[in-house]
């Protein structure tokens, strides 16, 4: 839910990364924390277990400039990947103002994919929103591993309208930040129509 | 349905501040925060020193939605106050509406006085919150009707 303090002149929007365990979405986090000047961003927050698997959610605050006079912040979440963390998920997409799925490109993730989209489908139904509505960016992550299945091939398993696809390695940094304008610039346009 | 997005008006801000900045006086707390549900930090008072208040907004979110989750499982609407009782430093979060009061005292105060004071001005806050969020801003220009796809674009240069 996009909140505009008209006092301190700063609009923030909440942006949430969403897939099946392991598909990379700590990671991309990882990567905008690592290459971003420490004066725009805050701390990446992680709630991980012992092994590193994320328990609740990882969370960091993102300025990208000023537009229009007001400092434009973004606040970016991953939910746990894993299915039996459905509950924290479904907390976490309160509010959300624009969704990044990661997809997992490796061929025997597919199955995975598609559970996962179908349950963002789903929770963001209880929240009230709708997927066909809201901004959305498909990111076709682990381009660089070797089982992976053609872009068109997952885009027309996953694809659910016109949202951008974006190939990445998200451990490389390759299509994070092109991920993240996608969906940034969805969410500051919806702001333009409202 | 979701939220409503939460426009702040500058007197509004300054109105809560104020109640904020009395809250921490009457409680002898460290920083008192009003955070909305998602986790957006609304309004801070007190000494924030090194304190990072955006992370601290987030995930005291994070809980109340956990043990607001919790709640329901058990067949209850939701907890309306949490308290964490450190060594030194303690925090108190009271729901107040859409909105998170969250109270970040120490040795100098106590749960008691700070839970009664907060008690106390809820109200004042709820509808000061009320106000804000049911504001018809429909006859208004937004200031971002004229965003254009070059300042969008100018953000990622």
């Amino acid at each position: 839910m996009t909140f505009i303090n008209y006092a301190s002149r700063e609009i923030n929007c909440k942006i949430v990364y969403y897939g099946p365990g392991l598909c990379g979405k700590t990671t991309n986090l990882q990567h905008i924390f690592e290459a971003t000047a420490p004066q725009a961003r805050g701390k990446l927050i992680s709630l991980a277990t012992e092994t590193d698997r994320t328990l609740f959610f990882d969370f960091m605050p993102l300025e990208l400039g000023t537009v229009r006079g007001f400092k434009t912040r973004f606040h970016l979440y991953t939910v746990p990947g894993q299915v039996f963390y459905d509950a924290s998920r479904k907390l976490i997409l309160k509010g959300v103002d624009g969704v990044v799925f990661v997809a997992d490109s490796q061929e025997e993730r597919m199955d995975a994919n598609v559970e996962s989209l179908y349950n963002l489908e789903e929770n963001l139904n209880t929240q009230g929103y709708d997927l066909m509505k809201i901004p959305y960016v498909l990111q076709l992550n682990k381009r660089d591993l070797p089982n992976i299945l053609p872009v068109a091939d997952i885009a027309a398993e996953l694809q659910r309208k016109e949202e951008p696809v974006v190939e990445a390695v998200a451990s490389s940094g390759a299509g994070v930040f092109d991920t993240l304008k996608a969906v940034a610039k969805q969410v500051l346009t919806e702001l333009r129509k409202s | 349905m979701p939220d409503t997005p939460i426009l702040l008006r500058e007197r509004q801000y300054h109105q809560l501040k104020a109640v904020l900045a009395r809250l921490r006086m009457d409680s002898v707390a460290r920083v008192v925060f009003l955070v909305d549900k998602d986790g957006q930090e609304i309004a801070v008072q007190g000494e924030i020193g090194n304190l990072d208040t955006t992370s601290l907004a987030s995930l005291a979110a994070g809980n109340v939605a956990a043990t607001g989750g919790m709640a329901e499982l058990i067949g209850e609407k939701e907890f309306p106050t949490l308290s964490h009782e450190g060594e030194r430093e303690s925090i108190h979060i009271s729901v107040i509406g859409r909105l998170l009061l969250i109270v970040v005292f120490d040795e100098r105060s106590s749960l008691g006085l700070v839970k009664l004071r907060s008690k106390q001005v809820s109200h004042q806050l709820l509808a000061m919150i009320d106000e804000i969020t049911q504001a018809d801003f429909s006859d208004e220009v937004s200031p971002f009707a004229g965003i254009t796809d070059e300042d969008i674009d100018s953000l990622f240069k």
